[in-house]
């Protein structure tokens, strides 16, 4: 399998490390269900077979963490985006102010 | 020394200028450069090669290459040895020595085919029918003795001598194969510009055109061959690669081959690897692997002297050796009356064609009669004669009558499958084509076109037409030929047959097996497979499958696409362990990473250990110490009195900046970062999202906006992972950058109750390192030794005053040499990775057996440093009710009740008053140590509900050791509890 890396380019599998599903969203923790919520964001995955967006690492690269589009059933990539635009696009956490914790 | 009786007097393309000598079981014979074992055996009228795998039975040469069931051997010798290697592909050299295999004492008398007697309980399903009772008698009697006699060669015992490449190429264009069809795809893809790699597995190209001696653009194929070639290798950005088998297709246009650079040497050359492992990166992919001819089953198929008729012309065009003197070809189709030819012009006497089929076209009579061939229309060969060689065959005609024939040689051919295998390695579904009677390619792998034999297309023409549309779209056809006809009546097995007919030779399966697997149920192609063994062998099923599928078709009365067809898996054929290891083996299996302490300590003599890939010192033996306990308890007293250094660069370490970096360590750490002030260190636990414990470390606040982290050794890479995930995904707003900088510093801890008078030696006298002006804790910028820039952090493991000292990297090896210098005065040691886990243990501090991916932060007594005032990775789910649970073991520290006892890591707490059972396990011995601070072994734990079970005595059983010792859970701080020390 091969990966274009949107920083360094076509790259072999070798190069990138896998972590996991990139369509579940960190919750807030101070829903009401925040502990439902969160066994949901760390363990309930849907395993369809077919395209499926995860979360892939450069580790041999660039550093830069990738939002792959991949058919599970066939290893076609589809789509590669660097997650952190991923992440400012769709708001991935509400995010605290600066200074309050 | 045996002359080539059965060489041709002219013709082929072997070079017949020189002579080899090689060797086959002790005797020499001489061959030609350009044969290969095979023909080169051939030549010398050798036709028993070996014994089959089961039955023991004798067995020759069956086909002309890589497909080869029978004809396996063993080269070379000693080191070199190497089993299952195909006669047919195997090219000789000056002094090869090779040898049968499977047999006991000779190759002629062999012990083993009593099996054939025995052949009724060596049937189908055997495994499973036979030796079921006793069990206990299978892996100590059946399963050896089994082994024992149902084997192939032997691999060589020593080490593999020759080394392994691995290597990488791009191409536009990946030509698979170099017959008509490939040589036409890569000469119109070259011509159109594109990059092109051209990979054949023989060490002649050619394929069927140089096989069949063939007229290509009106002239014979070899020279066109030739000419195509020396036009390929003119053509930049080509390569043309002989010798190198295209073995698998993987994803993103991705396909592995095997180059065997040297095999077809004496020895690989100085600098030369035996074979090269590559990874072909290919836009698009022409796939003309060709086809391979299926054998005929019926009886006695399988005997020394029955070939496939497709390479029975190979032996005459290619090699100019005759495989026989009298010859009966047996064939279902036309292609195979080539072979009559082939043999009338070779000089053998061809007694009959038995062409199954009832109405032969015009073609095959022609050819017949011009051979003076007795041509059997209708009929079959139902049994072979003869045992280590053949002797005749009996046929029966399309009448019933039978008629016995003499002859030495049977020419079978029961038409082509095309060699598709590649086209189906990502799951593409092969489709049938009954004009063909075999499986075509169906869906591709992306960029894949199919061209010539293995699309298909067997005639020589229709080859060079698609191969050369293949190449670059639209092409004409880059040479002129005609098309043999190939038209072809199917005939999958002879009935009422006398002798074994064989499907599989190489797993010994016949078609007797297939319809047993049938009879007890084992219908489907999986089970067939499974049942019966068969296409299990290393050639995986080439000639085998299709027959054993279209038979298994006629006993269910199914059709053959919906009996359905085996999928091939790489790799086409075997490929040795060590290409694919390349020069990952040895010290090499992984890259080492030194410390910059190690030519010192290497200088010092100290020993070693591998933590993931560093090398780290772990005691420095001294004259006169007996072993290394002795060495490790000096080391420690030392510590413990007086000074001692250690070299802990290899701790991941990681620089944070930012104008949120403070915010962002808050997040990534369970306690709080941002309160740290400037200038000072905090020890943090980092917690996986799940709630787990995954690493701990200290922080240190160079400035209002710049952090250093230290991570431990193990983990150096997960963490900067892991952080840089935490950044760019979930927290891409925050203004914060980090990058590891483990290798950029050289970090030595400096630890005792003299290592303050040790530093002031080399620390330069602007600083002040005074307890008031330095104290615990602290971190600050120096130089050292006279303006040499570099960092000082006040941080203890070994629970004594102690500094931790880093420079530039490059300084390493010099400070190393330096604090040892200025630690003289003091009887400073270096103490290694050992007398560090003896003083963390005695000090109760956690590593890598507490820090094992089971733990909580509570579990080993960090619990009090879980913020609750701020989120943070792991914060909601470290509640989980299975976290929080009473029960779970906690650390505790242990010493055995009688102190002169010795404790083991790995050991079981069961308590006192309980049988030792998995019920009544009470946690596990995570560490121990001998402490010369103690005087006896002390060991840390995790024990069932252990923070409320101090004082109490239970029991550390060690079952693989057989030892149960008494001890008591006491508290993990084994020296010094009250941390007075570290501050001075």
């Amino acid at each position: 399998m091969r990966i274009t890396c949107p920083c360094c380019g076509e790259r072999a599998l070798d190069e990138f490390a896998y972590y996991g599903d990139a369509s579940v969203k960190r919750p807030d923790i101070a829903s009401p269900t925040a502990m439902a919520d969160f066994v949901a964001y760390s363990f309930d995955r849907v395993n369809a077979a077919g395209p499926h967006r995860e979360l892939w690492y450069h580790s041999a690269g660039c550093h830069l963490w990738l939002v792959v589009t991949r058919n599970v059933a066939n290893h076609e990539i589809l789509n590669v985006e660097p997650a952190r635009d991923v992440a400012r696009a769709t708001q991935q956490l509400p995010t605290p102010g600066r200074g309050s914790a | 020394m045996t002359t080539q009786t059965n060489r041709l007097p002219a013709g082929g393309i072997v070079d017949r200028s020189r002579v080899l000598r090689f060797t086959f079981d002790g005797i020499a014979y001489d061959g030609h450069p350009g044969d290969t074992l095979a023909s080169a055996l051939l030549a010398n009228g050798v036709t028993l090669t070996g014994r089959s795998f089961k039955y023991h039975r004798p067995r020759g040469i069956l086909s002309a290459g890589s497909e080869e069931p029978n004809a396996l051997v063993e080269l070379r010798t000693g080191a070199r040895r190497e089993a299952n290697t195909k006669a047919t592909t195997a090219e000789i050299f000056e002094g090869l020595e090779s040898a049968s295999q499977n047999r006991w004492p000779s190759l002629r008398f062999d012990v083993m085919s009593v099996n054939s007697l025995l052949s009724p309980i060596f049937v189908a399903g055997f495994y499973y029918k036979t030796f079921m009772w006793p069990a206990a008698l299978w892996e100590k009697l059946y399963e050896p003795a089994i082994r024992r006699a149902a084997g192939l060669g032997r691999a060589s015992d020593s080490a593999d001598p020759d080394t392994y490449e691995k290597a990488t190429a791009h191409c536009d264009v990946l030509v698979i194969g170099g017959g008509p069809a490939g040589l036409s795809a890569a000469l119109t893809a070259a011509r159109s510009g594109a990059r092109v790699i051209l990979a054949d597995e023989n060490f002649q190209l050619g394929g069927r055109a140089i096989d069949d001696a063939s007229e290509i653009d009106g002239q014979p194929a070899a020279k066109w061959v030739a000419s195509a070639e020396a036009e390929l290798s003119k053509l930049p950005d080509v390569r043309v690669m002989r010798r190198t088998t295209v073995f698998g297709a993987y994803d993103g246009g991705t396909y592995g081959g095997v180059e065997r650079v040297s095999d077809h040497l004496a020895s690989a050359p100085a600098g030369v690897p035996r074979q090269r492992l590559w990874k072909f990166i290919a836009k698009r992919v022409v796939l003309a692997a060709g086809a391979t001819e299926r054998p005929l089953v019926f009886g006695n198929n399988d005997r020394p002297g029955v070939m496939l008729a497709g390479a029975v012309r190979t032996y005459v065009n290619r090699y100019g050796v005759k495989p026989g003197h009298r010859a009966v070809v047996f064939a279902n189709n036309d292609y195979a009356a080539s072979t009559v030819q082939a043999l009338a012009k070779a000089g053998v006497e061809v007694v009959a064609l038995v062409d199954s089929r009832t109405g032969p076209s015009n073609e095959v009579t022609a050819i017949a009669r011009a051979a003076n061939t007795r041509l059997i229309s209708g009929g079959v060969i139902t049994t072979v004669k003869g045992g280590h060689a053949v002797k005749g065959v009996v046929v029966r005609t399309a009448d019933g009558r039978s008629i016995s024939l003499t002859c030495d040689l049977v020419a079978m051919s029961g038409g082509w499958n095309p060699n598709i295998q590649i086209s189906t390695h990502l799951g593409g579904k092969p489709k049938w084509d009954d004009a063909l009677s075999s499986f075509v390619p169906g869906a591709l792998p992306p960029g894949m076109t199919v061209a010539g034999a293995a699309s298909g297309a067997l005639g020589l023409g229709d080859a060079i037409t698609t191969g050369s549309a293949a190449g670059a779209s639209g092409s004409a056809p880059v040479a002129k030929a005609v098309n043999e006809s190939t038209a072809i009546t199917p005939l999958w097995r002879v009935n009422d047959c006398s002798g074994k007919s064989f499907v599989d030779m190489q797993n010994d399966v016949a078609s007797g097996d297939i319809e047993l697997s049938e009879r007890e149920g084992f219908r489907s192609v999986e089970h067939l497979k499974r049942y019966t063994t068969l296409g299990m062998a290393t050639d995986q099923g080439k000639t085998a499958n299709v027959n054993a599928l279209a038979i298994m078709a006629e006993l269910t009365k199914k059709s053959i696409p919906d009996t359905g067809m085996t999928l091939a898996r790489p790799p086409y054929t075997p490929v040795a362990i060590g290409a694919l290891a390349g020069h990952h083996r040895d010290k090499d299996f992984k890259p080492s990473r030194r410390p910059p302490s190690y030519a010192w300590s290497k200088e010092q003599g100290a020993m070693f250990v591998e933590t993931g890939l560093w090398l780290r010192p772990s005691y420095y033996p001294r004259a006169g110490e007996r072993d290394w306990l002795e060495t490790v308890t000096r080391e420690v007293n030392t510590v413990r009195n007086a000074v001692g250094i250690v070299d802990v660069s290899t701790l991941g370490k990681l620089d944070v900046q930012g104008a949120d970096a403070a915010l962002f360590l808050d997040r990534v750490y369970m306690n709080g970062m941002k309160t740290i002030p400037v200038g000072k260190c905090r020890y943090g636990g980092m917690l996986r999202e799940d709630g787990i414990l995954m690493d701990d470390g200290t922080v240190a606040r160079l400035a209002e906006n710049h952090y250093f982290i230290t991570t431990t050794t193990a983990n150096a890479v997960k963490v900067s992972q892991h952080m840089e995930l935490c950044h760019q995904w979930l927290w891409p707003e925050l203004d914060v950058q980090m990058i590891s900088a483990t290798e950029q510093w050289a970090q030595y801890a400096i630890a005792g109750p003299k290592s303050r008078d040790l530093l002031r030696n080399i620390v330069d006298k602007e600083f002040d390192i005074s307890d008031a002006g330095f104290p615990y804790l602290a971190v600050g910028g120096i130089t050292v030794c006279g303006g040499i820039k570099a960092r000082l952090f006040r941080l203890s493991f070994s629970g004594e005053r102690a500094y931790e000292l880093g420079v530039p990297a490059r300084y390493g090896d010099a400070l190393i040499r330096a604090l040892m210098k200025a630690g003289e005065e003091f009887g400073v040691c270096a103490y290694g990775s050992e007398a560090l886990a003896v003083m963390r243990i005695e000090k109760g501090h956690i590593s890598g057996p507490e820090l094992n991916g089971t733990t909580t932060a509570k579990d080993v007594g960090l619990g009090g440093m879980v913020s609750t005032k701020k989120d943070f990775v792991g914060r909601m789910l470290l509640g989980r009710p299975g976290l929080v649970d009473a029960d779970r073991p906690s650390l505790v520290g242990l010493r055995p009740v009688d102190r002169s006892e010795r404790l083991r890591s790995g050991a079981h707490f069961v308590a006192r008053d309980k049988q030792v059972t998995a019920a009544n396990d009470d946690g596990y011995m995570t560490s121990v140590a001998y402490s010369p601070s103690n005087g006896h072994w002390i060991g840390l734990g995790l024990l069932k509900r252990g923070a409320e079970r101090t004082g109490e005595i239970i029991r550390a059983c060690d079952p693989v050791r057989n030892i149960e010792t008494l001890v008591e859970v006491v508290s993990p701080c084994f020296v010094d509890a009250e941390g007075e020390k570290v501050r001075g």
